[in-house]
């Protein structure tokens, strides 16, 4: 116990380390909010039974621990429709407006191992606006990409995806869109047809597509003011002229000047709309 | 804009929502800390703690969204389903990172992070709970120079996580009732 106690990391060293993996890694964790990373960081040093300076030398001399550290530092919490209510808001007051575009296109930016996506899919599909939609899933952390890909998910969890999905106000079973087998279940081919999942950095990477949809659900809690200000123009950039962006629950736009090109469409769930 | 140069957190379990409104009722009109509490909630059942408080005290109880500034003045309650912390800029941020003795919003999460930046300007009251959070977050707010009080466990209506918290942090401060009431009637 004593050594977790005088192991503490401070904002010095957390600064020290992210200028490290800065300089010998394409990977910037600069605009991450310090708090958060910090205890992220603490969280690895604790599991590995780290100090600072081994850290820095994993860092530096550890084949694969670069990508290591990005893919245990990012956060990967995420369930299929999960806050039922936002998938009601989409049927509402989102779907209602995709349907007059010809082609749909949508990104789920942060999407982790593609529940979120799936859920979407099966939105689409029971508007029936699927076929003529593709969904991109990006995610910085290449681990839950793979996760994604492969749509199994240990059949556990369906129980509250199940939960969610019936709190979403449907007549349907989410049974209707999975196949269960021993211990795992996959999602339905037609479910997964749409879809495409690729690395993508939003504190790094650039405009990739134009968009009708992007969801970015508690991911930019994870960011400083300014690398929200760059995610923000990369998002409007992205859309097309009165496309949708939602954000998470404690995510806000306010903060930032171009919450004026937006208008709220749903002030509950943070969704907006690109209007200029 | 005008930040708090005091923080006072507060973190309770089962148990605690009764003391809690006693000591937001005793808090004087105007003070100059901010007060930050987090209350074990599930996020499946939306509950209306700062609708009802804000009605009832008369003066604001937020729930803060990532970066909001921390004020004076102000009692903020964490959100449901989501950590809350404190940023060293004086905001606070949330995440959804893992769960902390099975709570998110953990009472460790805040008080280690706010004990961090406000150090000896950051006063910690542990309270009644049934599981072990908060007992890190009281040592590390000592740690870097804060106050830490927790409540006694003979006035706790479920004493597990005050003892607990008690044995992990000998020579800590133990208040009854009545002196963590007093202490928030006289805040400044």
């Amino acid at each position: 116990m004593a050594k977790l106690i005088s192991s503490h990391i401070t904002f010095q060293e957390l600064q020290d380390i992210v200028e490290l993996l800065g300089k010998v890694s394409g990977f910037d964790l600069s605009g991450y909010s310090k708090s958060s990373l910090k205890r992220r960081i603490q969280r690895i040093l604790d599991l590995e039974q780290m100090d600072v300076v081994d850290l820095k030398n994993a860092i530096v001399n550890v084949e694969g621990f670069q990508t290591y550290l990005i893919n245990e530092v990012t956060v990967n919490v995420t369930e299929m429709f999960r806050d039922p209510r936002y998938y009601m808001a989409l049927r509402g007051d989102v779907l209602p407006y995709l349907e007059t575009f010809p082609r749909l296109k949508l990104w789920s930016a942060g999407c982790s191992t593609g529940e979120e996506v799936y859920s979407l899919a099966i939105v689409l599909a029971e508007a029936d606006l699927y076929k003529r939609s593709f969904i991109y899933g990006t995610d910085v952390n290449s681990n839950v990409l793979e996760t994604a890909k492969k749509a199994i998910y240990p059949l556990k969890r369906f129980k509250i995806y199940s939960e969610n999905y019936n709190a979403t106000g449907t007549c349907n079973s989410l049974s209707d869109y999975y196949t269960a087998m021993y211990d795992a279940a996959i999602i339905r081919a037609d479910i997964r047809k749409n879809v495409l999942f690729s690395q993508h950095n939003l504190a790094t990477d650039y405009v990739f597509n134009e968009f009708q949809f992007i969801s970015c659900r508690n991911v930019l809690i994870y960011f400083d003011l300014e690398l929200q200000r760059r995610v923000f123009q990369l998002f409007y950039e992205s859309l097309s002229e009165f496309g949708f962006l939602c954000l998470g629950a404690k995510e806000t736009m306010v903060n930032h000047e171009i919450r004026s090109k937006f208008k709220v469409v749903n002030k509950e769930f943070n969704i907006y709309q690109k209007i200029k | 804009m005008n930040k708090a140069k005091d923080i006072v957190l507060i973190g309770g379990s089962a148990g605690s929502y009764t003391l809690i409104v006693q000591i937001l009722e005793a808090l004087p009109q105007r003070f100059d800390a901010a007060i930050a509490i987090v209350i074990h909630r599930n996020p499946r059942f939306t509950t209306k703690i700062e609708e009802t408080l804000s009605i009832k005290l008369r003066r604001s109880v937020i729930q803060p969204r990532d970066k909001t500034a921390i004020a004076p003045n102000i009692i903020y309650f964490a959100g449901p389903g989501y950590h809350l912390l404190v940023e060293p800029d004086w905001t606070f941020s949330v995440d959804v990172s893992e769960r902390i003795h099975f709570s998110r919003p953990s009472i460790d999460v805040l008080f280690d992070t706010a004990a961090e930046v406000y150090q000896d300007r950051c006063t910690a009251f542990l309270l009644s709970g049934a599981n072990q959070d908060g007992a890190d977050g009281i040592r590390r707010v000592r740690e870097m120079g804060g106050k830490a009080i927790i409540q006694s466990p003979d006035d706790a209506l479920i004493a597990t996580m005050p003892t607990y918290a008690i044995q992990a942090n000998a020579e800590s401060d133990v208040y009854d009732d009545q002196q963590i009431i007093s202490f928030f009637r006289k805040l400044t």
